[in-house]
């Protein structure tokens, strides 16, 4: 079986897998990270999204072999050494943009690539559109889109540009 | 600096977030217990066929295999039993076919189970399932409600005629028939309530375990009433006896109504965890949850209204055909009947009314409550066949409702299909809702839209639900095999934080804030100090779950009832310490005094004197500071309100967008408004889901044809618009909170908001009414037809 050999979270680690193991996969059962969830067999819901890289990946749409030597970030590891949540989490929450909890890792993840991707601000519109691969049942999407309007100056340690509002 | 508010009315951020936001959350599908196998179940892909063979001996073979049952291997277990039973007419009770565990001889729809392989790994029991050889011999079979009762239509279970589960009805039918006689004016509607997966983001999952030395089974699941699968799989399926069963329902992402029921994988996991002394697991594939999860909704009904010459409901009459799907789900039978034909007075004071309801069995997943179960159904029915009234009639839309709203003093308002409703305001909320949509500055926006070549419509629908079903005397009576109280222990502990045990359980609704702060403001001490444990039948005394947005008004109204006994026993320790009669103890924020006094103790100091009772009342008391108590409502609640939907219509794709949406709901006492205004949003997400885009098809034989998220459209963020929220309250008059429930407003009144509107928006293009979701193809196809017609006008 092949080994795989990856930075999670800041820590390395080395898992014998089965070639066909999906990197979610790999996450949940073999390292116990269980912050990453599975809500769908045709990559369409993004509860598994995961940064591989510096990009926001969907865990379940890639093999675990082919994050082989690479730097993987998961829900579990945004916040601080000391705790402080990633402002995105601290957002999320202040605006209460989860209910049941379950697409909330996923659309963290996607929603912090969203906002670092755009450097020159995000409109309502944008944010909707960027959301696209994210599936939540319960919120209506509603807080989910002033979560992530209300943290992009917290990430871009500026005003959301006026342009963007 | 004064503590921040956090009692009932306030905007607490909740507890709950930390451990969802920082990955922590505990779902079943995170449970891996030690020396665990992994189930795979093999399921039909046919409709209805005849299960010829099976032969297990390839799969068995496969590495890591454990063990292969079929039905077979079932004999001494029971099916999975439904929990309310209804009569037909003539006084028979329905028809109530055997759903077993794994299909016996026949498959009846695709998704049913007829094998599960378990073994070492999940991929290992996939494997092997595909080497099962399964011979089946397709039988004709049957989708639809109307396929299914035409004459000769092939019979789901050889045993049910016609395959009528039930033939029921409620009202008064010659009083309908004579109001009708008189009529000015009858206006009719054919309508469909198209069927829905409900795709609650977690998959089902559930872990088996069992204990050979204490003999005691758990089972964990993604439940909305552990309790209830206790009661139904130990007592049914598997003769468990309760003190040997422990059901736990930890974190669960999200029900709507389709986390309720018993499902057959459940009490399959179980029974191998004891059979093989291992835990087994079982996670479903989303594809399998499309396949097995209940659906919702799936009524063909035709509505009659007779109106005097001034557009006063004189009599209803309404026939509906309810798809049941291949066996009866839990619930189910209760959903078509006294979660629907009652609601059919709606907010209107219409005075005789006459439903009969056919329940039907169809090649189709069961159907069964999902998010406002039966309401919705009621709710599009009657908002569709008003606004159809005024397409025929040429009568205000606006002032036809409220010609026939019951008057805010007409309270308690006795409706002729069985309900009291206690209090509502449908002029305020209506008022409310209109101001807020700007509904008299909507000309203006169609002409601009116009302009821009877009149709624009604006519609709205007042609406009224019963929420907290109850009391447990009444659903007895009307065929519940179950009580509909609830259940909460409250307990101090000895420093004067407290733990609240409740038979509610939360899969998203924020319970442990609410609660929490319900808690904090009747005993007077912080969120901190306070916590809410559920979803486990070892820890909580008894309850019966979370649905029909009962868990504040029947929940919250046991924990309410236990506090004031905490506050009673309270007194009278404070009265032994501080030498004063009971009489003169008052409680309030935390501190018990002696009126016109100086002297107090905090709750924390009655508390440790309760656990450490040197100084304690002890002949006539009893030491501790526990309290249990059953709540059982007088009656349901009945929430109610307005959605005003304002909708653009893209002539060139068909395509509609919600350009603006307004609701405006009265839900009665509200704990926490971030919370609710959060519930209402989603559940308008799903309404306008179910609208514009939802579909659970089916082919004509029963195969699902929207069988993934490829497939089946999920309401998307750049599908929705913002949501605007307002509540306008009054109270529930008979529970101590005066909640109502807002868990399943947003999915009842939105639907036919957004359709009203949408038919609006092509108000001149000749249509009366279609049947949801309003597709693109399907309005692109009403634009094309009616082109030559707009361009000769
Ligand atoms: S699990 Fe649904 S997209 Fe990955
Ligand atoms: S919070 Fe439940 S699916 Fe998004």
């Amino acid at each position: 079986m092949p080994q795989v050999t990856l930075t999670v979270n800041g820590k390395s680690a080395s898992v014998e897998v089965e070639a066909r193991t999906l990197l979610v996969e790999l996450l949940r059962e073999k390292l116990a990270l269980t912050g990453t969830h599975v809500g769908c067999d045709t990559s369409q819901c993004g509860a598994c999204v995961v940064d591989v890289d510096g990009v926001s990946v969907k865990s379940c749409t890639m093999l675990a072999v082919q994050a082989d030597g690479a730097k993987v970030t998961t829900i579990e590891g945004l916040a601080a050494a000391d705790g402080t949540l990633h402002p995105m989490q601290e957002m999320f929450r202040e605006h209460h943009a989860l209910q049941c909890g379950f697409c909330t890792p996923g659309m963290v993840m996607s929603a912090i690539d969203l906002v670092k991707s755009h450097p020159e601000g995000l409109t309502e519109a944008e944010i909707r559109h960027g959301l696209e691969g994210n599936l939540c049942r319960c919120t209506g999407y509603h807080n989910i889109v002033k979560a992530i309007a209300a943290a992009w100056p917290l990430m871009h340690g500026k005003a959301m540009p006026a342009a963007a509002e | 600096m004064n503590a921040p508010f956090e009692g009932i009315g306030a905007s607490v951020r909740r507890k709950e977030d930390l451990r969802f936001i920082s990955g922590g959350g505990h779902y079943t599908d995170d449970i891996n217990r030690p020396g665990q196998l992994h189930a795979y179940f093999r399921r039909s892909d046919r409709p209805h066929a005849k299960i010829v063979s099976i032969d297990t001996a390839g799969a068995a073979a496969c590495p890591g295999v454990v063990a292969v049952y079929t039905a077979a291997d079932l004999a001494a277990i029971g099916g999975v039993p439904c929990g309310w039973q209804i009569h037909s007419k003539d006084g028979s009770p329905m028809a109530e076919p055997k759903h077993p565990v794994l299909a016996e001889g026949k498959v009846r729809h695709v998704g049913d189970p007829i094998a599960v392989v378990v073994a070492g790994t999940r991929q290992q029991a996939k494997d092997a399932a595909e080497k099962l050889d399964i011979v089946l011999e397709d039988l004709p079979s049957v989708s639809s409600v109307t396929d299914a009762v035409a004459p000769g239509a092939p019979r789901v279970h050889d045993d049910v005629a016609g395959n009528i589960c039930y033939d029921w009805h409620i009202g008064d039918k010659e009083g309908v028939d004579a109001a009708f006689a008189k009529a000015a004016k009858v206006v009719s509607l054919d309508l469909l309530n198209n069927r829905l997966i409900p795709n609650a983001m977690e998959p089902r999952a559930a872990v088996g375990d069992f204990d050979p030395m204490s003999g005691e089974y758990t089972l964990y699941t993604t439940s909305q009433n552990p309790h209830v699968i206790r009661l139904l799989m130990g007592a049914f399926v598997l003769q468990i006896p309760e003190h040997k069963l422990r059901v736990v329902a930890p974190d669960v992402g999200g029900g709507f109504g389709s986390k309720i029921y018993h499902y057959a994988e459940e009490a399959m996991v179980t029974w191998a965890a004891g059979k093989l002394k291992r835990p087994v697991k079982w996670t479903a594939e989303r594809s399998e949850s499309f396949m097995s999860d209940a659906h919702g909704r799936d009524h063909a009904s035709t509505a009659q209204m007779a109106l005097d010459a001034e557009g006063k409901f004189l009599a209803l009459r309404v026939s509906t055909l309810a798809n049941m799907g291949g066996y009866l789900s839990t619930f189910a039978p209760a959903v078509p009947t006294y979660l629907y034909a009652t609601l059919l007075a709606g907010v209107y004071t219409t005075p005789v009314i006459y439903c009969e309801v056919k329940a039907v069995f169809t090649n189709t997943v069961p159907v069964d409550a999902y998010r406002g179960a039966g309401r919705p159904e009621a709710t599009y029915l009657l908002e569709r066949l008003v606004d159809t009234i005024c397409h025929d009639t040429g009568l205000d839309r606006v002032a036809i409702r409220r010609k026939n709203f019951i008057a805010p003093d007409a309270f308690p308002y006795q409706t002729p299909v069985a309900l009291q409703y206690d209090s509502g305001n449908y002029i305020a909320t209506l008022d409310a809702a209109m101001k807020a949509a700007d509904w008299a500055g909507f000309p203006a926006r169609r002409a601009a839209a116009k302009a821009r070549g877009k149709l624009r419509g604006i519609g709205m629908s007042t609406y009224l639900e019963a929420c907290g079903i109850a009391p447990s005397k009444l659903v007895g009576q009307l065929g519940a095999r179950a009580g509909l109280y609830e259940v909460a222990n409250v307990r101090v502990h000895p420093t004067g934080s407290v733990t609240v045990f409740t038979g509610t359980h939360s899969h998203g609704q924020g319970h442990e804030t609410t609660f929490a702060q319900l808690v904090s403001d009747q005993l007077g001490i912080p969120v901190s100090q306070i916590d809410v444990v559920h979803g486990d039948t070892a820890k909580i005394p008894f309850g019966m779950g979370t649905y029909g947005s009962r868990s504040l008004a029947v929940g919250g109204s046991a924990m309410v009832k236990a506090m004031d006994k905490i506050i009673a026993k309270g007194k009278k320790i404070a009265a032994h310490l501080m030498e004063a009669s009971v009489d003169d103890i008052e409680f309030k924020d935390g501190k018990f005094s002696v009126t016109g006094t100086d002297k107090s103790r905090t709750l924390g100091e009655i508390a440790l004197t309760a656990y450490v009772p040197h100084n304690y009342p002890i002949e006539t008391l009893e030491p501790g500071l526990d309290e249990t108590a059953f709540y059982d409502p007088m009656n349901f609640t009945f929430p109610g309100g307005c959605h005003v939907c304002e909708v653009e219509v893209d002539q060139d794709t068909g395509i509609t967008s919600v350009v603006n949406f307004v609701a405006v709901d009265d839900v009665g006492r509200v704990i926490n408004p971030m919370i609710v205004e959060g519930q209402v949003q989603g559940g308008v997400a799903q309404g306008i889901g179910q609208a514009l885009l939802e579909n659970a098809a089916y082919d004509a034989e029963g195969q699902l044809l929207s069988g993934s998220f490829m497939d089946y459209t999920m309401p998307r963020a750049d599908d929705l618009p913002n949501i605007t929220v307002g509540t306008e309250s009054t109270l529930c008059t008979h529970n101590p909170l005066g909640a109502k429930g807002c868990g399943e407003v947003g999915a009842i009144g939105s639907p036919p908001a957004v359709i009203n509107a949408v038919i609006d928006a092509l108000k001149d293009f000749g249509v009366r009414h279609l049947d949801m979701p309003a597709s693109p193809q399907k309005l692109w196809a009403i634009i094309q037809s009616n082109r030559p017609r707009m361009a000769a006008e």
